[in-house]
């Protein structure tokens, strides 16, 4: 196969050849407890341990320590070769083929690349079920579309296990970011024989076999799993915690208890702290704050096909009138960055430019508001009424409050405000029966592509439905360019087109924060995804 | 005595069905799919998902199918817990549930007992105010407020046991819930006790026997006890139910992995086998303990029999 100048220097970009591993990096004089075990709580209980299956993100945390696929990440998000030591790209950028390292599964069976297209097939077949084979179909690999509705048979997809080694996949349009999209936990092999063996209780202790650093060892629903080292993991050399414990609790104060009371090593950071207990917890213990940017923004969405919001002199002015630094400073607190713009700062090759609007002090902005909704038939003696969707949660109704008020006093627009439980609310975002809706969005993988795709056209989670021409030919073109640099400035096209036509009014950009005990080495301070891999933690004697 | 029994067995199928027919109804009329999430599944995928748990079929024959199953003792898949059977994940957590609520059941009987008659006997002394203090506060402090409180002071600053964890039912594990559970129940307990003996302690019969001479001791334990019971039982049956089959707030305070949880978290993602299946235990038990009930009122006061 002959490598073009570009994709070979796109594969050495993201891995080929790499000689790093990511392993537990104990600096030198730091005494190990004699004790090797950790406590996480994962804030919720996972819906399935089934790599195949799952789509939430307590489930994929687990699945991380579990199984591996061919690439992982590096604790700032760099992708990291994990059983595959290297691959190659066809000049085209539509063939990729991976050559697999000697890795085992926990039972000491080779993992082959067999596997890898057992797993694959797996998850776009309809007889699985899984809620997350549309992933695989964004990856274009062949026939994965025509799989899924059932079309073609799942031994169709473009995947192909050249010898146990080698593994060649085949994509219909060449994604520029399929290596980066790999690292995702639906892309793990599966170990064909436990699975057709035990059906949906594969996952149970008792038959689970994996290929990551740890096998499972204990699970009971809504109280803990326990993982164990996999000793047949093929950098178990490299790794030093022995057992890690993992734990649902949802509740935040019941999180900080156990935390406080030395039960917890390391909190979940997905739900963030009540902003009282974040303060005295900053006064208190400030070295165990951990706070990481996130590749996620939290933005209304305006219902663009109702009146007004139709009219982009409305959504503008409501937009402008939100005092971002208001709700970070005030409400949140805890290092979320206000947002100008739909993608967050942090994403990977992503340096959009500054809107003009938010190189604007408040005040002016809010002027602008006032003229852009006068302009639009809305003032003191006609006030805009706007119904406001958001679901349960202190921190959503915190906001809701705050922003209606903002409005309130900037604008004199009436607020009405409707809360809602979770699934009553995705029924009512889905039938578009809103004004304006809360909604967060976090990226599947470090990629502009996976916040800007969300408001093209076609896209199902596009529930402020709005349709721009323009932006789904840019989105659609940033698919075929492969120079990274080229592609971003298409991006930041498509991102100026959002701050000029505010689909969305975005409203920050996400953060994690996580206690995390002082002598836990080796958690990851910087990777935007919030992905950690426990192989790469230690316990320091204390 | 059994053909008693038997009736009211009989009796709870229709109860048992309306109830089952009910909550089928109302699951299937609240808003969400149990598949619909912060992404939205492509339509085809649902069908997928759909076709696996029999949801594509017209309702009517998923309550039929429902049904088959029930009577052959299938709960169904979980639709949220995708890796288990609703009969797995009740067999797990019902007996976590049972355990929990079993010693507070037991330690609010004996306590509010206790508590209760010994208020009534030293009526309007500093033990009955004393007692009936701690009782008003045992009410009117929800246990959202009074299991925090705990773990702060016994897990969270001295550190004697754990904030929270099952560990397969280790006693450290249990102590704070069942004191957090039981408290509510020993106050409750305690205050129909005390308004339950001092009406009997002021019947004739009583006033008979200590005419006769009968020792104190003698009156409280032969004569008075027994009827003064008979309020606390029929308080006792739908409680005893209800303090078994999980405490949602008690369970998610201290990470227990009961029943409880299941259910609210059953309704909230729409896991419709999960709801059903725990509604019918519950059912069941209601009715059973009722049944219960009705038979302890008619062994402790025999003028019920007749």
């Amino acid at each position: 196969m002959r490598l073009s100048m570009y994709s070979l220097a796109m594969a050495l970009v993201l891995g080929v050849g790499a000689s790093t591993v990511s392993a537990a990096n104990v600096p030198e004089g730091v005494e190990l407890a004699a004790q090797q075990e950790i406590v996480f709580n994962n804030q919720s209980e996972p819906a399935t341990l089934d790599p195949q299956k799952i789509e939430g993100v307590p489930g994929s945390r687990v699945a991380r320590q579990l199984f591996e696929g061919l690439v992982i990440q590096d604790e700032e998000g760099n992708i990291l070769p994990g059983v595959a030591k290297s691959w190659e790209v066809n000049d085209d950028n539509t063939v990729f083929t991976f050559h697999l390292r000697d890795a085992k599964w926990s039972n000491g069976d080779p993992v082959t690349t067999s596997d890898f297209v057992y797993g694959w097939q797996r998850a776009v077949d309809p007889e699985t079920a899984s809620p997350y084979s549309w992933y695989i179909e964004m990856t274009t690999m062949k026939n994965a579309a025509d799989i899924v509705k059932g079309n073609k048979p799942p031994t169709d997809l473009g995947v192909k296990a050249v010898d146990d080694h080698t593994l060649e996949v085949e994509l219909d349009q060449p994604i520029p970011y399929f290596i980066r999209m790999l690292g995702h936990t639906t892309m793990v092999p599966a170990p064909r024989e436990v699975v057709e063996e035990y059906g949906d209780a594969w996952t149970r202790p008792d038959h689970m076999v994996s290929n990551g650093a740890y096998r499972l060892t204990d699970w009971v629903v809504n109280e803990r799993m326990v993982l164990k080292r996999n000793t047949s993991y093929w950098d178990n050399e490299d790794t030093v915690l022995d057992q890690v414990t993992i734990l649902p609790v949802a509740s935040e104060n019941a999180e900080l208890s156990r935390y406080k009371a030395g039960e917890i090593d390391l909190t979940g950071g997905s739900t963030p702290l009540a902003i009282e207990h974040y303060r005295q917890l900053k006064k208190d213990i400030p070295e165990q704050i951990h706070t990481t940017g996130q590749v996620g923004t939290y933005y209304y969405s305006f219902n663009n096909k109702r009146a007004p919001f139709d009219d982009v002199r409305v959504r503008k002015a409501l937009s402008y009138a939100i005092n971002r630094e208001v709700v970070t400073d005030k409400i949140t607190g805890q290092g979320e960055i206000p947002a100008y713009s739909f993608v967050p700062e942090i994403t990977a090759g992503f340096s959009p430019e500054e809107p003009d609007w938010a190189k604007l002090s408040q005040q002016e902005r809010v002027e602008k508001a006032r003229e852009l909704l006068e302009e639009a038939g809305y003032g003191p003696d006609h006030p805009l009424e706007v119904e406001l969707l958001y679901n349960t949660s202190d921190n959503h109704k915190k906001i809701a409050i705050a922003i209606a008020a903002m409005w309130k006093q900037t604008l004199g627009v009436n607020v009405n405000l409707v809360n809602q439980e979770w699934k009553t609310y995705l029924a009512t975002e889905r039938a578009g029966n809103f004004d304006v809706a809360r909604a967060g969005w976090v990226g599947d993988y470090n990629e502009a592509s996976t916040m800007l795709d969300l408001l093209t056209t076609a896209n199902g989670n596009n529930y402020p439905k709005y349709s721009n021409a323009e932006y789904d030919k840019l989105m659609s073109e940033s698919k075929t360019i492969v120079d990274e640099q080229k592609r971003n400035d298409l991006y930041a096209k498509a991102d100026a087109m959002l701050s000029r036509d505010m689909p969305v009014a975005p409203i920050y950009q996400y953060s994690t924060t996580r206690l995390v005990k002082p002598y836990v080495g080796g958690y990851p301070e910087a990777n935007p995804e919030d992905i950690f891999y426990f192989k790469n933690m230690y316990i320091t004697k204390h | 005595m059994l053909r008693f029994v038997f009736k009211r067995l009989l009796e709870s199928i229709p109860t048992l069905l309306l109830l089952i027919t009910v909550s089928f109804v109302l699951m299937h009329a609240a808003p969400g799919s149990p598949f619909s999430a912060e992404r939205n599944i492509p339509p085809e995928i649902m069908a997928n998902i759909e076709a696996k748990y029999g949801l594509d079929q017209p309702l009517y024959i998923q309550y039929f199918n429902y049904l088959g199953d029930l009577l052959q003792g299938d709960l169904g898949p979980s639709f949220k817990y995708k890796d288990f059977t609703v009969n797995e994940l009740v067999a797990e957590s019902f007996p976590v549930s049972a355990e929990i609520g079993l010693w507070a059941f037991i330690t609010a009987v004996v306590l509010g007992v206790l508590f209760g008659t010994i208020a009534a006997l030293r009526q309007n002394t500093w033990m009955d105010y004393g007692v009936m203090s701690l009782a008003m506060t045992g009410v009117v402090i929800p246990s959202f407020v009074l299991a925090p409180l705990l773990i702060l002071i016994f897990a969270v600053h001295y550190r004697w046991l754990p904030a929270g964890g099952w560990q397969g039912g280790q006693w450290m594990f249990l102590i704070l819930p069942v004191i957090a559970m039981a408290a509510h129940y020993v106050s409750s307990i305690a205050r129909i006790m005390r308004g339950s003996m001092i009406e009997v302690m002021h019947s004739n019969f009583i006033r008979t026997a200590r005419a006769k001479g009968l020792p104190a001791r003698y009156i409280i334990w032969r004569h008075a006890l027994r009827p003064a019971l008979l309020p606390v039982i029929s308080y006792l049956g739908p409680a005893f139910v209800g303090i078994i089959t999980g405490s949602v707030v008690i369970e998610t305070i201290f990470g227990l992995p009961g029943i409880g949880q299941l259910f609210v978290n059953g309704s909230l993602n729409r896991d419709y086998s999960m709801v059903l299946g725990i509604t019918v235990l519950i059912g069941a038990l209601t009715i059973a303990f009722n049944a219960i009930v009705d038979i302890l009122y008619a062994y402790i006061d025999p003028k019920i029999r007749y």
